[in-house]
C-alpha cells in the first residue's frame, strides 16, 4: 500500500508535467485547429532558458533564496517562450492560416526541427547538468515525498487555478472561447481573432516553460533533444483527455503520469512508453474522440 | 487604409519608412528571442560544472542580420511579389502548349536516373563515383520510394500518418533478422518483408478506423514509437539499440556475387579489377527498379476500383459511404499497400547498410518523409519526387561544404547546420507554396477526354 502511495506521488508530478505542457496543445488545436508540434521543443527552450537564468543568478550572487531563484527562472522563462511562440505563430503559422489542413502541420514540424537543432547549434549538443537546487525529502509515515515533488504539484495546482480564471472568468478568456466556437462570428462581434489568437500561443508557451523550468529542477539535466518525448506524451495527453478540451489535457496528463510510473513500479521500467501509448490506442478504439472531448459532428 | 487612394509619390516613400520601423521592431524581438540563447553559452569547466562563456559579438551580428533581412524583405521583397501578382493577376490565362521538357518530363527524368551512374563513372572515375551514387542517388532514391509509399496513404486515401516509418523498420529488420539467421536471399526476403510490413499495416489500421485527422496522427504516431522501443527494449531477438550487424549483402540474383572473397564474385566473374562501387551502382539500379515499381503500381492503382475509392474516401467520407464504398477495406488496404513499399524500402535499406538500429527509424523519419509528400504536392509522383531530390540532396550537399572552413575558420562544422537549415526549409517552402511544387492534377475518372479542357473545345458546349 505504501509503495502503492509512493507511486501515486510520483505519478502525479510526472502528470502535473505533462498537463502543463497539455493545455499548449489543446489550447493551440481549441482555437485554430492545428497540431503545434514545436510545442514540445518550446517546452525545451524553456528549459534551457531557466537553466542560462539559473547559472546568471549563481555567477551573479553568492546565494540566493532558492524560492526566489525559482520564480526569476520560471518568470524569466515564460516570457522569453511566450516571446518564441508569437514569433513563431507570426512567421509560421499565421500566413497558412485557412490553408489546407497539412501546410501547417508540416511548418510546425520544421520549426520543431529547427528549434531544437538551434539550440543543439547554439549551446552544445551535450547533457547539461546542474548542481541540485532542492534536496530535501520528507518521511512522512513510511512514505518519502521530496520538496521537489511537492514544489511541482503546487506551482502546477496555483498555475491551473489562475488559468482557470483566465479563461473562464476574464473578457479574455471569453474571447478566447468565443473564438474557439467560430472564429468568424466572434471577429463580427469585435472580438481581435489575430490577437486573441497569439494570446493563446503565448499562455500555451508560458505554460510550457514552467513545465521545462519544473522539469530542470526535478531532473537535474537538460539537453537539446528534451523536448520530443514530453512532447508526444504531452500530445497523447491532450489527445487521451480529448483535444480542444482544458479539463481534458489535465486529466490527460495525470493519466499518462499514472500509467508510467505504475507501469514502471509494477512490470517493466523498459515499455512504460509502451504501455502509455497502448492505452491511448485502446481508448481511441472505444472513445474515439478522447475521455471528455466533444465528438466531432460532420453536418452534411 | 485600404479605402483611401494614395498618390504613386507617397507609395515609392512609404515603403522605406514601413522598413525602417519594422526592422527596428524585427532587430527588438530577435535581441529578446537570441540575447540568452545566443549571447551566452553554457559549458562544462574542468570541474564538470556548468559556466556560461559570453558572445555578445555573434549576438549583435545574429540580431543585424535579422534587421538588414526584414529592411529588405519589406523594402524591396514585398513590393516586387506584390507587383508580381498584379502582373500576373492582369495576363491573360495562357493557353501555350507546355513545351517539350514539360511535356516528356517524367521519360526524360527516368532516362537521366538510368544515365546518371554512367555519366558519374565516366567524369569521377570508379572510386570517385562512390560518394555521389551512394549518397546522392541510393539516398533521395529510398526517400523517393518511401515517399510515394506514404502517398499512397496520405496523397491518395487521404490518411494522416506519422507512423510511417514503422513500416521502414519492419521491412529492415525483417531482412536483417531473417537473412543473417537463415541465410536467406534477398530476393526471397523482398516479397517477405513486404508482406510482413502490410500486415503490421493493417494490424495498425484496426484501432485507428473510426479515427479522423489528429486523432489518427497521434496513434499512428504512437504506432511508430511502440515499433521502435520494442526494437529497443527486446533485446534477446533485436540485439537492442546496439542493432544488428553483418547483413548479408544482394546478390545478382544468384549468378554473381559481391563478397571479394566468393569464388562467384563479380570481378571474377567478369574478369574486372575488384571494386567497392560495382556493388553500390548495382544497389543504385536496384532502388531505381523498386521505385519504378511503387510508382507504376501507384498509377494502375489509381485507375482501378480501389484507388479511385481511396480518393473518394479522402474527399468526403459521408459521401463515399453513402455510395456504397466499404470505407472499411478501402482503408485497411491502403494502410496496407502504403506499408508494403515501406517494407520493400526498409529490407533495401538493411541490405545496403549492413547494419540496422532503432536510431533509424526515428519519428524525425517520419516527418521528413510526409513533409517530402506534402512539399510534394499530395498525389503527385513527379512533384514528391523533385521535392526528395531538393530536401534530401540539399541535405547532403550541406555535408560537401568543406570550402566553408576556410571562410568561417576551422571550429565551423556544416554538419552541425544540417538539421537546421532542413527545418528552416521546410517552413520556408510550405510558406511558399502551401500546396506543393505541383498543386494540381490530372483527374483520373474523366467523361470523354482526359485532357484540360481548352478554350476552344468550352464553346462547343462540352465544358
Amino acid at each position: 500500500m505504501q509503495y502503492f502511495v509512493q507511486q501515486l506521488i510520483n505519478g502525479l508530478t510526472l502528470g502535473s508535467i505533462y498537463g502543463l505542457i497539455a493545455i499548449g496543445y489543446t489550447m493551440v488545436y481549441g482555437i485554430i485547429g492545428m497540431i503545434n508540434f514545436a510545442h514540445g521543443d518550446l517546452f525545451m527552450v524553456g528549459a534551457f532558458i531557466a537553466l542560462i537564468v539559473f547559472l546568471i543568478l549563481g555567477a551573479l550572487f553568492y546565494s540566493v533564496p532558492v524560492v526566489v531563484a525559482l520564480l526569476i527562472m520560471m518568470i524569466v522563462a515564460m516570457l522569453l517562450t511566450g516571446l518564441y511562440n508569437w514569433v513563431i505563430e507570426k512567421v509560421a503559422y499565421r500566413p497558412l492560416r485557412g490553408s489546407f489542413r497539412l501546410a501547417p502541420l508540416i511548418t510546425a514540424i520544421g520549426m520543431s526541427i529547427a528549434l531544437s537543432n538551434f539550440v543543439q547549434v547554439t549551446q552544445g549538443p551535450r547533457n547539461k547538468p546542474i548542481p541540485p537546487m532542492v534536496s530535501q525529502v520528507y518521511n512522512i509515515g513510511g512514505i518519502s515525498v521530496s520538496l521537489k515533488q511537492i514544489i511541482i504539484i503546487v506551482v502546477t495546482a496555483i498555475l491551473l487555478a489562475v488559468f482557470w480564471y483566465l479563461v473562464n472568468r476574464t473578457s479574455l478568456g471569453r474571447a478566447q472561447r468565443a473564438c474557439e466556437q467560430d472564429r468568424k462570428m466572434a471577429a463580427l462581434l469585435g472580438v481581435d481573432v489575430d490577437r486573441t489568437i497569439s494570446i493563446t500561443f503565448i499562455m500555451g508557451a508560458a505554460l510550457a516553460a514552467v513545465a521545462g523550468t519544473l522539469f530542470l529542477m526535478y531532473y537535474g539535466v537538460v539537453s537539446f533533444s528534451d523536448g520530443f518525448v514530453p512532447g508526444v506524451k504531452a500530445f497523447t495527453a491532450a489527445v487521451l483527455g480529448g483535444i480542444g478540451s482544458l479539463p481534458g489535457a489535465v486529466l490527460g496528463g495525470l493519466m499518462i503520469g499514472f500509467i508510467e510510473s505504475m507501469w514502471s513500479a509494477y512490470f517493466s521500467i523498459d515499455y512504460k512508453d509502451v504501455a502509455a501509448f497502448s492505452i491511448l490506442a485502446i481508448v481511441l478504439i472505444f472513445l474515439p474522440s478522447g475521455i471528455l472531448g466533444r465528438p466531432e459532428v460532420e453536418k452534411v | 487604409m485600404a479605402v483611401t487612394v494614395s498618390p504613386s509619390s507617397g507609395a515609392a516613400a512609404r515603403p522605406i519608412t514601413r522598413a525602417i520601423r519594422e526592422s527596428l521592431f524585427a532587430g527588438v524581438i530577435s535581441f529578446g528571442l537570441f540575447f540568452l540563447l545566443i549571447g551566452l553559452k553554457t559549458d562544462q569547466n574542468i570541474r564538470n560544472e556548468l559556466v556560461l562563456v559570453q558572445r555578445w559579438g555573434l549576438l549583435a551580428a545574429v540580431v543585424l542580420i535579422t534587421m538588414a533581412g526584414r529592411f529588405l524583405y519589406v523594402a524591396f521583397g514585398q513590393p516586387a511579389l506584390e507587383r508580381r501578382k498584379a502582373a500576373q493577376a492582369n495576363a491573360p490565362a495562357s493557353t501555350a502548349e507546355p513545351g517539350f521538357i514539360r511535356r516528356n518530363f517524367n521519360a526524360i527524368g527516368i532516362a537521366a536516373l538510368f544515365l546518371f551512374p554512367i555519366l558519374v563513372v565516366s567524369t569521377a572515375g570508379l572510386q570517385g563515383s562512390l560518394k555521389w551514387v551512394d549518397n546522392f542517388g541510393i539516398q533521395i532514391l529510398i526517400y523517393v520510394m518511401l515517399a510515394w509509399g506514404l502517398n499512397i496513404v496520405v496523397g491518395l486515401a487521404g490518411l494522416l500518418d506519422l507512423g510511417y516509418v514503422a513500416f521502414y523498420a519492419v521491412g529492415a529488420y525483417a531482412y536483417a533478422l531473417l537473412g543473417s539467421h537463415f541465410g536467406l536471399s534477398f530476393w526471397i526476403l523482398l516479397p517477405c518483408a513486404g508482406l510482413m510490413a502490410a500486415f503490421w499495416g493493417v494490424i495498425l489500421g484496426f484501432p485507428v478506423l473510426r479515427l479522423r485527422g489528429d486523432y489518427l496522427a497521434i496513434v499512428t504516431l504512437a504506432f511508430g514509437e511502440i515499433i521502435r522501443l520494442v526494437l529497443i527494449n527486446w533485446r534477446e531477438v533485436t540485439n537492442g539499440s546496439a542493432g544488428i550487424s553483418g547483413i548479408p549483402k544482394v546478390s545478382f540474383f544468384g549468378l554473381m556475387s559481391f563478397n571479394i572473397s566468393d569464388d562467384n564474385y563479380i570481378g571474377k566473374v567478369l574478369e574486372i579489377a575488384p571494386s567497392g562501387a560495382y556493388y553500390k551502382i548495382f544497389l543504385y539500379y536496384l532502388i531505381l527498379l523498386l521505385c519504378l515499381l511503387t510508382a507504376f503500381v501507384t498509377i494502375r492503382l489509381r485507375r482501378m476500383p480501389v484507388g479511385r475509392a481511396w480518393e473518394a474516401l479522402r474527399e468526403d467520407e459521408i459521401a463515399c459511404r453513402s455510395l456504397g464504398i466499404n470505407t472499411t477495406t478501402t482503408k485497411l488496404t491502403a494502410f496496407a499497400t502504403g506499408a508494403m513499399f515501406g517494407g520493400f524500402a526498409g529490407s533495401f535499406f538493411a541490405a545496403r547498410q549492413g547494419f540496422v538500429s532503432p536510431e533509424s527509424f526515428v519519428f524525425i523519419e517520419s516527418a521528413i518523409i510526409l513533409a517530402i509528400v506534402v512539399l510534394g504536392g499530395m498525389g503527385s509522383l513527379g512533384g514528391i519526387a523533385v521535392a526528395a531530390a531538393v530536401m534530401i540532396g540539399g541535405t547532403e550537399i550541406l555535408r560537401e561544404l568543406d570550402f566553408l572552413k576556410a571562410i568561417f575558420g576551422r571550429d565551423f562544422t556544416p554538419e552541425l547546420y544540417r538539421m537546421l537549415l532542413f527545418g528552416i526549409a521546410m517552413v520556408v517552402v510550405m510558406l511558399w507554396k502551401p500546396r506543393g511544387f505541383v498543386g494540381s492534377r490530372e483527374p483520373t475518372a474523366f467523361l470523354k477526354e482526359r485532357r484540360a479542357v481548352s478554350g476552344s473545345f468550352t464553346k462547343e458546349g462540352h465544358g
